[in-house]
């Protein structure tokens, strides 16, 4: 459980998936008539593939991102703009990962090669500049007025705007990107990426270039995001600055902190945890963002490892199934 | 001309003067041993060596060719592997990730396999447990993945630090022989050791490290019988 990537008996990979799919299959049928609950679960799948990103770039190879929410946003208006005026959704989504990827690159590049901590830095004075731009640029973005009437695509005549049907766009870009991403991960810049999670140095003895696999996995994180964003336009039909502003990049980290950084399942458990609690917390009001900061912060103290790593206890200890693999 | 030549390198950690002038070389075939204290820079003039510390003065020449310009990360593509001091494996993934990690500069296939082969022939324990997640290994075993994740690159040149360091004597013992038998396969090997006696045993060469300086360089014969030798390092009297 601790980690998909790894060779697993098939058995366990396709109980996996079949558990992913169900519950993906299940949730429209439970919950299919409200719409409200409808709009929750698209949102839970598109910050699931936003902190999937961010894992390539956090999780798996050490960086902190403040520029999430921007990276989000520039692929939101990008959709925006574009099919606004009357470009296809599958042009105007593409164009938006490639301009997110390459920002990721172009941001990536100078302050990998200063220091590698510099990334924070930059990637916040990035996510502040971005939402400037999204705010005075008025003649483009609308400003504070945001950009309204944002259609819902079709797909091959195929009319996707009702809420189920975009639901299910949505899920179905999850389960693509959530196979690329196990793809990625298995692949040698995944080898690459785990290797310099572990000991960088080490990384770099046997061949592994930090910049090149660090700017790599940046640049994915951030073309993540950006197909995040480019389905959030539709979703909600709108777009204005303050979906993303920066604070909204910490409660990206604090999603995949409470999921498990580093783990495959990290983004999956934060995500549906951070968007489900406040549900629950309707009561508290205000103080549920301090109850908030105070899991976290006690996650990151004594279960570093996320909550995915307490399951994995819950697993090994409690139900002892799934004996480790590291019985001598 | 020798395989490896540092000249006259100093090397600093900030304001440390780690490296005060280390000028050694070593021949292609030869097994030469660095030993000295704890905190002599025997580490550091590994590191100088593949890239990680950057000289500050002198040279660290390769095959005739400085290796200044070269990023650590292009050291391996030059034939230089390192088994890292503490058996510096990737802990979290599994003895075959660790090998297939030691063939990241490579891509010929039919290679890899074959040194995979060899690797595991040379190392049957490490076949056994082939999908074990390595930091649960043994710290023998952990010292075996090291040294074969190393071999996994086919380099002409290996770096080995400590390999000793931590592990019991009849291991120790094997360590060597495998060392001697990966030599006498072709590879060179520069060894640093603190177990001097067991170093000085298996190099035909040796140099002695002390702060940040070589103070004595001989045959591995000549060092055995030096008495400074004997009493620092061989703990006779
Ligand atoms: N990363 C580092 N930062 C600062 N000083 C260091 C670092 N690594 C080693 N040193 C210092 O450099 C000197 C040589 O250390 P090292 O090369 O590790 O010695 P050895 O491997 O022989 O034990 C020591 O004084 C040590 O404290
Ligand atoms: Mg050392």
């Amino acid at each position: 459980m601790a980690n998909l990537t790894r060779k697993k008996r098939p058995v366990t990979r396709i109980l996996h998936w079949t558990i992913f799919l169900g519950v993906i299959g299940c949730v429209p049928v439970i919950f299919g008539g409200n719409a409200y609950y409808m709009y929750v679960a698209t949102l839970i799948g598109i910050y699931i593939i936003t902190s999937m990103g961010l894992n390539f770039t956090l999780g798996y190879t050490g960086q902190i991102s403040l520029g999430h929410a921007a990276f989000m946003g520039l692929g939101a208006y990008t959709v925006a703009l574009m099919t606004l005026n009357g470009y296809s959704f599958w042009l105007a989504l593409p164009l938006g990962v490639l301009i997110t990827f390459v920002a990721g690159l172009a941001l990536g590049l100078p302050s990998l090669r200063v220091k590698h901590h510099y990334l924070a830095l930059v990637t916040l004075g990035f996510g502040t500049v971005i939402y400037l731009l999204f705010s005075n640029e008025y003649e483009i973005t609308g400003g504070f007025s945001g950009l309204p009437g944002i259609p819902r695509p079709s797909f091959f005549g195929l009319d996707l705007s009702s809420d189920i049907a975009f639901y299910f766009l949505v899920a179905a870009f999850l389960v693509l990107l959530t196979g690329i991403a196990l793809w990625i991960l298995n692949s040698r810049w995944g080898r690459a990426f785990k290797a310099i999670r572990e000991n960088d140095m080490r990384a770099e003895m046997v061949g592994v270039s930090l910049l090149t696999y660090k700017l790599l996995a940046f640049a994915i994180g951030a073309a993540y995001a950006g197909i995040a964003g480019g389905l959030l336009a539709p979703l909600m039909k709108f777009v204005d600055p303050t979906s993303f502003p920066v604070h909204e990049s910490f409660w990206f980290l604090i999603m995949l902190i409470i999921g498990g950084s580093g783990r495959f399942e990290g983004p999956f458990v934060g995500a549906i945890v951070v968007m489900l609690l406040p549900q629950f917390l309707r009561g508290t009001q205000q103080l549920y963002f301090v109850i908030f900061a105070a899991i976290t912060l006690i996650l990151l103290i004594f279960w570093p490892g996320g909550l995915t790593s307490l399951l994995d206890v819950f697993f090994r200890r409690v139900l002892r199934r799934n004996p480790p693999q590291f019985t001598k | 001309m020798p395989m490896l030549e540092l000249n006259d390198v100093h090397a600093y950690y900030g304001n440390i003067h780690a490296l005060k002038g280390i000028s050694i070389t070593v021949d292609e075939g030869e097994i030469v041993t660095l030993i000295g204290a704890n905190g002599a820079g025997k580490t550091s003039t590994l590191r100088t060596i593949t890239g990680l510390l950057k000289p500050k003065t002198g040279s660290v020449i390769l095959d005739g060719e400085d290796l200044a310009p070269y990023p650590a990360h292009k050291i391996v593509y030059k034939g230089v592997a390192m088994v890292p001091e503490g058996r510096g494996i990737f802990a979290k993934l599994t003895v075959r990730e660790n090998l297939d990690m030691g063939a990241f500069s490579r891509s010929d296939a039919d290679g890899i396999k074959q040194d995979l082969e060899r690797a595991f022939t040379l190392f049957p324990r490490l076949k056994e447990r082939e999908s074990q997640i390595s930091g649960t290994l043994s710290g023998g075993e952990q010292q075996m993945l090291a040294t074969a994740r190393a071999l996994m690159a086919r380099p002409r040149l290996m770096l080995m630090d400590e390999p000793s360091m931590g592990l019991a004597p009849v291991l120790v013992e094997s360590v060597f022989d495998i060392i001697q038998e990966i030599n006498k396969e072709g590879t060179t090997i520069l060894l640093v050791e603190q177990n001097a006696h067991m170093a000085l045993q298996i190099a035909q060469r040796g140099y002695v490290l002390q702060t940040g300086e070589i103070v004595l360089s001989d045959s591995a014969e000549g060092l055995r019988k030096d008495p400074m030798v004997q009493k620092a390092y061989l703990g006779m009297e």
